[in-house]
């Protein structure tokens, strides 16, 4: 499938721009999950700037869900959160103080635009279903997207929400899991091994995708497929890079929730600054 | 007075609200059979979900569910339902505040049969120490029925636990059910005996028998443990020479705590010592009657008995 290439084009520059929202909350020496909010920037830009039914008002009832189940990468939600006008560009500069807006994890009572509270690993898939069964009994047409990482994989309450959502049909459901390989502490390999998650998600009964979800052709593709896709739950598997856009952080454990030196902080700036340019 | 089941109570209670608010589901995990949440199951298919022996799937599924406006009500052994699950609860629902009301059946020794995986002792303590969660501990059916139909009212999430077996009715079906109001079913005026679930009635039976031997005990339901009226447990203790907490839960966390807690840090004249009456530290085990184990547990009318005369 081809998209506009207008359309390809600008949400490559929404990217880069949420790219930048990222490091302008964590200025050098103050610590935040880099790595993976980076990892699923390109992915949250496509939803929320063409995929996603949003309205200026973050409570319209109309709006499609996105839930972040890895609660800990929402500085990339905040990063659009800016850009859909539901919080001040100025909050940016406060993530994690106290009495903030943007806390460190999904907070509905903060923050406008959350739509639940996660960051305890495993439960943002089985909220998603719920508010999926929700919608299909009140006849809505809302549909619901949920974020799971690939380390969050290994909690077993993913695998509940799993089988239920099969059991119950929900094709008004889609789960993107960021496969950027890397976790907290070490790749996902080395820390507790799980391949085959294509299959996996397959014989659980979801229609399964895999893409690059850097890619925003493969990206919108497989959205389009997912909300054509009746009978079943769909499941991307976006193959992407932790740390995305920053070269010093690509791929690296040590960048999952730390902190830049005014150095690197330096070279982030550079390498958001060449991302909107080269768009 | 007659009897009642509380998880029957509980089932027409569900019935009812499904029949006057369309935002009412209902959520197993495989018990319905037990917890009578079938009975919402045969009218509402449609609002029932049916989410299998997955405990921590079902608490989180129910939170989404009451974040599209509905009043969620997920139902298992209380057991299953508290501690299980306690992650999903307090993340999913608890911190949001949300719609979800969680039915602890078969709760305290009343499984006597099945042990001590399945009869919960804990539960009453880990719901209480969360933050938004109210905790109500219904003493027999027909408040049973009332206090699921408040729950559905009451805004944020809510945990009600619920004994399995057929007992006596102790409230008055013609009162309405107060909110956090503790209600005292027995005055008297040389002690004051807390009393929830089930211990209600064994403490309204203790009562009798201390009164012929000549101690007076006020009886005072608690059915709402959290919030706990403690403007009404400080006002019963005002002149008394004891307070005792009757719980069948452990005597750590629960409503003897409440209590101490209460009265520990309230105007003098309300600060008496508590006996504190329950399960001590330990956990269940089989027995082939829900009496035996009672009587095992030292939570019958004698135990009571002996506890108020040795403390006085």
């Amino acid at each position: 499938m081809e998209f506009n290439a207008n359309e390809i084009r600008d949400l490559k520059k929404r990217a880069a721009q949420l790219r930048s929202n990222l490091i302008d909350m964590v200025p050098p020496g103050k610590v935040g999950h880099l790595g993976g909010s980076s990892s699923i920037m390109d992915v949250v830009a496509a939803l929320y700037f063409k995929v996603m039914n949003v309205f200026e008002d973050p409570r319209d009832p109309r709006r499609d869900r996105l839930v972040f189940s890895k609660g800990h990468a929402v500085l990339a939600q905040y990063a659009a959160f800016v850009e859909l006008g539901y919080v001040e560009r100025e909050a940016l500069k406060y993530v994690k103080t106290l009495g903030c807006t943007l806390q460190g994890h999904p907070d509905m009572d903060q923050t406008p635009g959350i739509e639940a509270v996660t960051g305890s690993l495993g439960q943002g898939l089985s909220i998603c279903l719920g508010m999926a069964l929700g919608f299909r009994l009140d006849q809505k047409a809302s549909r619901v997207y949920c974020i799971v990482g690939d380390g969050e994989q290994a909690e077993g309450q993913i695998w509940e929400a799993a089988v239920a959502a099969a059991a119950y049909k929900a094709d008004n459901l889609c789960t993107v899991i960021d496969v950027n390989g890397v976790q907290a502490t070490d790749s996902v390999d080395r820390v507790l091994a799980n391949p085959d998650l294509y299959q996996k998600w397959e014989a659980f009964g979801w229609h399964t995708i895999e893409i690059d979800g850097h890619d925003m052709n493969q990206i919108l593709a497989a959205f389009a497929q997912a909300e054509a896709t009746k009978g079943k739950p769909t499941a991307i598997l976006a193959r992407t890079v932790k740390g995305k856009g920053f070269a010093f952080a690509e791929g690296k454990a040590a960048y999952h929730n730390a902190a830049m030196n005014e150095d690197e902080y330096a070279q982030a700036r550079e390498m958001v600054k060449k991302m909107m340019e080269e768009v | 007075m007659g009897t009642g089941n509380m998880r029957m109570a509980y089932g027409r209670a569900l019935l009812e609200l499904g029949r006057t608010n369309n935002q009412i589901v209902v959520l197993e995990a495989d018990l319905g059979k037990s917890t009578m949440s079938n009975i919402f199951e045969g009218e509402f298919p449609e609002r029932y979900f049916q989410m299998g022996i997955a405990e921590a799937n079902m608490i989180s599924v129910a939170a989404g569910l009451a974040l599209t406006g509905h009043v969620a009500f997920a139902n298992s052994f209380a057991v299953f339902v508290s501690g299980r699950p306690y992650d999903q609860i307090r993340s999913s629902v608890a911190i949001p505040h949300l719609n979800v009301k969680i039915c602890g059946s078969s709760a305290g020794l009343s499984d006597f049969g099945d042990g001590k995986t399945h009869q919960s002792v804990d539960d009453i303590a880990i719901m209480r120490v969360l933050p938004n969660m109210k905790v109500f501990s219904p003493a027999d059916a027909v408040e049973t029925a009332k206090v699921v139909m408040a729950m559905a009212e009451i805004p944020g999430p809510c945990y009600i636990r619920l004994n399995r077996n057929d007992l006596p009715d102790v409230t008055d079906p013609g009162e309405p059910f107060e909110y956090r109001n503790a209600k005292t079913l027995r005055d008297g005026k040389d002690i004051v005996i807390y009393a929830t679930g089930y211990m209600v009635y064994q403490a309204l039976e203790a009562a009798k028998t201390l009164e012929a031997d000549g101690i007076s005990a006020k009886v005072i339901n608690v059915a709402t443990i959290k919030p706990f009226d403690a403007e009404g447990a400080r006002a019963a203790a005002v002149g008394m020479k004891a307070a005792f907490s009757v719980e069948e839960a452990s005597i750590y966390g629960g409503l003897g705590s409440a209590v101490c807690e209460t009265l520990c840090s309230g105007p003098d004249e309300s600060r008496i010592p508590v006996g504190v009456i329950g399960i001590r530290d330990t956990f269940g085990t089989c027995a082939q009657s829900y009496e035996e184990l009672l009587k095992c547990y030292h939570l019958m009318p004698e135990d009571i008995v002996a506890k108020v005369k040795d403390m006085l």
